[in-house]
């Protein structure tokens, strides 16, 4: 009896355990086609988007009129960032396969700059068309290749939750359909010649190898390293500091220090260019629990310690107060110009006001010289390029990086449109506007 | 026993009460701005206070958020300019004695609208009730229309000029009335107006204030240029998730390495982009991401955001005790910063 009863229970728990099992399974199938889905989606959407393109591209070369040439680049290039957006979500980020990213990136570029150039007064040149052909033929191998991978995915059911797989554990060599027939795309794009984009392709070069471009000074060794730290952080002593060399990533060599802060049991770490003993960034891990100086105080602490640290002729632009820190931003000031490309941001705890957070590296990556700080136009010509309703409330000459990340003089205007606050920057020789930037009001906090 | 009881918190809330009281006046007496000087950027008291007495007197009309943005920037200029200061946008001792003798600035009621998130005015002459809005009136974009139409009049400001050197201009407010106080918006709680008026509160309705009267008036913060709130947020919550018990630097590098993907040209342009692409972080593929962020990772969201990078550019990093992708291993490596190796 006793028996027939713990039988009973178990096959009924055994039955229950199954349909649980069972229920559990059919949900991971319903969560894994779902997400399955989302990748097949932008999968099938990339070899949609690298279609359009190549078509979009080949009737930008059949183009005559100049009215149509503009949309068409355009076209291009909202082309190139829907497909990018249909890579960023493919789970490729571990696999090489940034040489056709690269590739969409420059197409976009491209396309880009020739799409806002007033193409009536600077019609594309020879070199251009010749760059816009190349571009078509490259971007027809890649569909080729993509339609290949395509068909295979579709013809053979190949799952992307695989290749997850096959990413995950990467013991033995890849062998995934997908994988390869996209490694395969990534080496041929890899061997397509450089084209010539015209101007830099700049969004490519990194900063830190302009740093190292315009580094100047001698070689230093540790100990001269850990003697500019101890004036640097103004200490008496640089005991317990650890120090240790940057890597072949970066550009410029750098000694990497940590510096213990045995005042408030923290560490300060920083880096410090071999090359001239040039401090790139420091920061101070220090809490700031409390504020007991104000911003303003705070702000003259900061423009001492730069000028402590030889730090000569820099402004204060812009300043803010996070929580107990202050951020400021200083800019390089050459005859009263302002050089934005040339920055550099301290942080100051406002317990103590000393300073935790210096960062200099659009301060060491751009040249200091033969900069021409003659302005054409004056302040009011410059003027009458504004929107008639903005209502100009302060005037600088400053140099900025403009889109194509050349350095251009302009006009800086700071003025309102109703109860918001813009930043424009007109050209001080032809008068274009460089940029105009909406300035961020204060944040309500959102409950 | 109960009733003793009673009594002797009542006794309590009195005394109590009454410090508060003091207090209050001292702070909001003579002199309640602090010493410094106020610059762009600041937040806290002084800013709440600067904004009110500022839209008191007609010279601001944005919302008083504590937080020394362009817009109380550009009304701080055009009080210099109007009243022969020097115009530096830099709010120094004459010009808060200037604001103190011309305008009231009744701090327990700014205080008190902004704790409980109300949408709110505080322009001079102006009954009071009619100046806020309801309880979480804030989010809502609209204002309320009577303030609005009550705001000091600009000519009103001009007449100002004239008589700066006046002890009490508020006078010639004081006789214009609030006019038609709508039906519609009785005020939540009428005991208030009296405490409005004369700056003595009564005992009873002023007990709640001392319990929850830790001044932190943060209802609008900076924000860095081109980030929200939220963004910040959420690369906070993928910082802690990636790099939580990492030191301080490590944090930031992990940070920067997001916003150096944000830049780089392979790889999305958003935040939420590059956090949540498939197999980029740990932390999203199994969930972490989702645990709150500490102040630590939020901080150093900001310093990233801000500009520094301890990871000199890095566009990768991996654990080499957990990373199981080889290829990882090829990318030309800059440091390690604790359990971490940054490469590009």
């Amino acid at each position: 009896m006793v028996r027939n009863v713990v039988i009973g229970l178990l096959a009924v728990f055994l039955v229950g355990t199954g349909l649980w099992g069972y229920r559990e399974h059919q949900e991971k199938n319903a969560i894994l086609i779902q997400s399955e889905n989302s990748y097949q989606r932008a999968f099938h959407d990339l070899s949609y988007q690298v279609d359009l393109l190549h078509d979009e591209i080949g009737s930008t070369l059949a183009m005559n009129s100049k009215e149509r040439l503009s949309p068409s680049l355009a076209e291009v290039w909202k082309i190139t960032s829907e497909a990018q957006n249909d890579l960023g979500q493919l789970p490729l980020v571990l696999m090489p396969f940034s040489k056709t990213e690269e590739f969409l990136y420059k197409v976009g570029d491209f396309s880009y700059r020739h799409a806002i150039r007033d193409l009536d007064q600077d019609p594309l040149s020879e070199e251009d068309y010749e760059n816009l052909k190349t571009l078509y033929s490259q971007s027809e191998e890649i569909q080729k290749d993509l339609r290949q991978v395509q068909s295979l995915v579709l013809n053979d059911h190949l799952r992307w939750m695989d290749v997850e797989l096959a990413l995950a554990s990467e013991d033995e060599p890849l062998d995934n359909a997908i994988v390869n027939g996209f490694n395969i795309i990534d080496e041929k794009v890899g061997g397509f010649a450089e084209v010539d984009f015209g101007a830099e392709s700049s969004g490519l070069s990194t900063n830190d190898e302009e740093i190292e471009k315009n580094l100047t000074g001698n070689q230093i060794n540790e100990k001269e390293a850990l003697k500019i730290a101890k004036k640097f952080l103004d200490l008496d002593s640089v005991e317990g500091a650890q120090i240790s060399e940057s890597g072949d990533g970066l550009a410029y060599e750098a000694y990497t220090l940590t510096v213990p802060d045995k005042k408030h049991d923290t560490v300060t770490t920083m880096d410090i260019t071999k090359k001239g003993g040039h401090p790139v960034w420091m920061l101070n891990e220090r809490d700031v629990q409390k504020e007991s100086l104000s911003l303003n105080e705070a702000s003259e602490n900061a423009k001492d310690f730069l000028e402590n640290n030889d730090f000569s002729n820099m402004q204060l632009v812009e300043s803010k107060q996070y929580d107990n820190i202050g951020v400021f931003q200083f800019a390089a000031l050459e005859n009263d110009v302002r050089i934005y490309s040339d920055g550099i941001v301290l942080e100051v705890a406002l317990d103590e006001g000393d300073v935790i957070g210096y960062e200099g590296f659009s301060h060491l990556a751009t040249q200091k010289n033969d900069r021409d700080l003659d302005v054409t136009l004056s302040k009011e010509e410059a003027e009458n390029e504004l929107n008639p309703n903005l209502d100009v409330k302060e005037h600088h000459v400053a140099v900025i990086e403009n889109q194509l990340e050349e350095e251009v003089l302009c006009h800086e205007f700071y003025g309102t449109i109703g109860n918001d606050t813009y930043r424009i920057f007109i050209n001080a020789e032809n008068g274009r506007e460089e940029k105009v930037e909406k300035l961020s009001n204060p944040e309500p906090v959102y409950q | 026993m109960n009733q003793n009881n009673r009594v002797a918190y009542k006794r309590f809330f009195i005394v109590f009460t009454f410090l508060f009281m003091i207090n209050m006046m001292g702070a909001s007496g003579v002199g309640a701005f602090s010493d410094q000087v106020i610059q762009k950027g600041a937040t806290g008291d002084d800013v709440v206070e600067l904004q009110a007495r500022m839209q008191y007197n007609g010279y601001y009309d944005g919302t008083i958020d504590g937080v020394f943005g362009w817009q109380t920037y550009w009304s701080v200029r055009e009080f210099q300019e109007n009243f022969g200061l020097e115009v530096d946008g830099l709010v120094g001792q004459s010009m808060k004695q200037m604001l103190e003798k011309a305008t009231e600035y009744d701090k327990e009621f700014v205080h008190r609208m902004l704790r409980e998130g109300r949408q709110f005015t505080h322009y001079g002459g102006v009954d009071k009730q009619l100046q806020k809005g309801s309880k979480g009136s804030k989010g809502s974009k609209q204002q309320p229309s009577e303030g609005k139409q009550q705001r000091t009049p600009s000519p009103e400001k001009e007449g100002r000029d004239e008589s700066r050197g006046e002890k009490r201009p508020v006078e010639q407010e004081e006789v214009q009335p609030a006019p038609q106080q709508e039906p519609g918006e009785v005020p939540p709680d009428p005991v208030q107006q009296p405490q409005v008026n004369d700056e003595t509160p009564s005992p009873e309705e002023e007990q709640p204030v001392p319990q929850d009267d830790e001044v932190n008036i943060e209802k609008a913060i900076n924000v860095p240029e081109g980030y929200s709130d939220n963004d910040i947020r959420i690369m906070a919550q993928a910082v802690y998730g990636e790099a939580r018990g990492e030191p301080y630097v490590g944090q930031v590098a992990v940070a920067a390495v997001i916003l150096n993907r944000i830049q780089s040209p392979t790889f999305p342009n958003t935040p939420s982009g590059v956090i949540f692409e498939p197999r980029a972080f740990t932390a999203v593929a199994d969930g972490q991401i989702w645990m709150d962020p500490d102040e630590t990772a939020r901080k150093a969201v900001l310093d990233a955001i801000n500009g520094q990078d301890p990871s000199g550019y890095a566009l990768y990093y991996f654990n080499p005790q957990t990373a199981t992708s080889g290829w990882i291993w090829t990318r030309p490596q800059i440091k390690q910063i604790g359990k971490h190796i940054f490469c590009k």
